[in-house]
């Protein structure tokens, strides 16, 4: 079943055309992973499903209902959540304080907070630390525990591995893989061995297209189609 | 080897410079008597500059804007309140506390009630045309600023107004050989009441949080699903009702206006939120203080010095923390 639907979505950041027609549908449950090569158009493509940037033409269907043009926030609010690739942190408030201000009516719910602790266990460690203080991998801890604070039906991850050490980036994988067992995980990675070892579908963005879409394990075989799309050698 | 960023961290940090400045004051000044005078009108002056930068600090920092035309709040403010003291004029006069207080309690409200709506106004008509655009939101809020003045023209005249106190805050308490401002003691209670009262907003509540984390990152309080605009409209109503506040306590404390005043003030203002950093009620309190201090202990020591003392305090801090000394963000 189709969770959310791109359709020939064109977004322009000021005079430059990004994304030329985007047509997508992102199907309920697992990860999704987006690939490509830098500049591709896959972080504009998660910025335009979140209305930080507003397609024109082309629309974006979630659950069935067109959400093009809808504020930021009246996105949100239909349960898709955001890790922009620079994490998006508050470092001036504390772990918990960033951690509140995703919740719905300012408290916990006790049992997903616990399950946080436990997927991220520097979080609980660091409860009371402003945010700013803490490090890289911590900060992507963070902002994923922020995006699952709550029952999201879509969380939209940029690059989260992006100069994480490889024991995090191991740790991560643990986590989207629980994750995506009760989401759907759409990922702009870079780091195809991760993308691989998680993805259950998959695309790749080129020049602001879809170039390619279909399962990962098909692509992950096709070492030829790896080496044409994202110029990965064998 | 340590540097001072943290000598001064395990002492309290910068919160321990007005203590060193005034320390250091007291040693120069050397009569106890005048040195305490001089402390309390110092704090005093920098709560009623509080109450007028923190609203600016706040829409600086939350909204990015560069509004040049805050200063007109601050001269309504003034011309508000005195006209509601002057029409009230015989309970402010009048040999009764309670008379007196409702006096001042609606001019406070009145122009409480002028900097909310007209905050409003501003944010909507003028700001919000302008918003990601520097150069062109300091060329339409120095317009606004220009409108301002000349409709305070229009209505009070270009001669100064005499502001009228009331009674109960005339006269000083004498305690010992120092002798204490009845007003400046409540224009510093004020001050400190309002400090109080914005700091638990911002440090316990939800909103607070908010406007907390959309001084950091407007874009993320978004995606959270909060309509960051509308706490726009509210954070600049507050800090432009604050400034109207701060201006109607100025007036009762220069007890002669013009509608320069703003305009004058707004220096000042200026350099209390650069020396406290952007978007930092805290901040903002620890240069507004700065500021009063060390305008007052310049002032006696130096008095040729005065007029330049607020611009060398702002770069001997801007060269020693070029973000203030205690930015929101880090």
């Amino acid at each position: 079943m189709t969770l959310l639907s791109l359709n020939n979505m064109k977004t322009d950041i000021g005079q430059y055309a990004v994304l030329h027609g985007v047509t997508l549908d992102i199907p309920e449950g697992g990860v999704f992973v987006l690939l490509g090569r830098n500049g591709a158009g896959k972080t504009t493509t998660l910025r335009s499903i979140m209305g930080l940037w507003t397609p024109t033409p082309g629309s974006v269907t979630f659950r069935g209902a067109d959400i093009t043009g809808l504020h930021t926030a009246d996105i949100a609010r239909k349960g898709i959540a955001y890790v922009p690739e620079n994490m998006g942190i508050f470092g001036g408030l504390t772990v918990e304080e960033n951690l509140i201000l995703a919740t719905d009516k300012g408290r916990f719910d006790q049992a997903r907070l616990k399950r946080i602790y436990e997927l991220f266990p520097a979080l609980e460690q660091f409860w009371t630390k402003q945010a700013w203080s803490l490090s890289g991998g911590q900060k992507q801890m963070l902002a994923v525990a922020r995006a699952i604070i709550e029952p999201r039906a879509l969380i939209l991850i940029d690059e989260p591995t992006k100069g994480l050490a490889p024991s995090i980036v191991a740790a991560m994988a643990e986590a989207f893989r629980e994750i995506s067992q009760n989401a759907t995980i759409l990922l702009v990675e870079q780091n195809f061995h991760f993308a691989k070892s998680i993805g259950r579908d998959m695309a790749v963005i080129d020049d602001g297209l879809v170039a390619h879409a279909g399962t990962m394990a098909d692509f992950a075989a096709d070492t030829e189609l790896q080496e044409r799309l994202l110029s990965l050698s064998a | 080897m340590e540097n001072l960023s943290q000598i001064l961290g395990r002492f309290g940090g910068v919160y321990l410079l007005p203590v060193g400045l005034a320390l250091g004051a007291f040693v120069l000044i050397g009569a106890p008597a005048s040195w305490a005078t001089l402390t309390i009108a110092g704090l005093s002056m920098g709560m009623m500059v509080f109450l007028m930068a923190s609203g600016l600090s706040l829409i600086f920092g939350l909204m990015d804007v560069l509004n040049f035309g805050h200063s007109a709040f601050i001269s309504f403010g003034a011309f508000v309140a005195a006209t509601v003291l002057s029409a009230l004029s015989g309970w402010v006069g009048a040999d009764s506390v309670f008379l007196n207080s409702m006096a001042l309690v609606f001019a406070l409200l009145a122009a409480t009630s002028f900097g909310l709506a007209a905050g409003w106004f501003f944010e909507t008509v003028i700001i919000r045309p302008v918003y990601h655009d520097h150069l062109r939101q300091i060329l339409i809020t120095m317009g606004a600023l220009i409108v301002s003045e000349q409709i305070i023209l229009a209505l009070w005249g270009g001669t100064p107004i005499t502001v009228l106190r009331p009674h109960f805050l005339e006269g000083a308490i004498i305690l010992g050989n120092v002798s204490v401002e009845v007003y400046r003691l409540f224009a510093f209670a004020l001050g400190l009441v309002a400090f109080i009262g914005l700091y638990l907003v911002l440090n316990r509540s939800r909103i607070g949080l908010l406007v907390r984390a959309g001084v950091e990152n407007r874009e993320m309080v978004e995606s959270l699903g909060f309509r960051i605009d509308r706490l726009f409209i509210g954070v600049f109503m507050v800090g432009s009702a604050l400034a109207a506040v701060g201006g109607a306590m100025w007036a009762g404390y220069e007890t002669l206006i013009t509608p320069a005043l703003g305009g004058e003030m707004m220096i000042v203002v200026f350099i209390v939120v650069i020396i406290g950093g952007l978007g930092s009620i805290e901040g903002t309190l620890l240069g507004a203080i700065m500021v009063g201090l060390t305008a007052n202990y310049v002032g006696f020591l130096a008095p040729k010095l005065a007029l330049a003392s607020n611009m060398i305090l702002m770069t001997i801090i801007l060269l020693w923390r070029p973000n203030g000394l205690r930015p929101a963000v880090k």
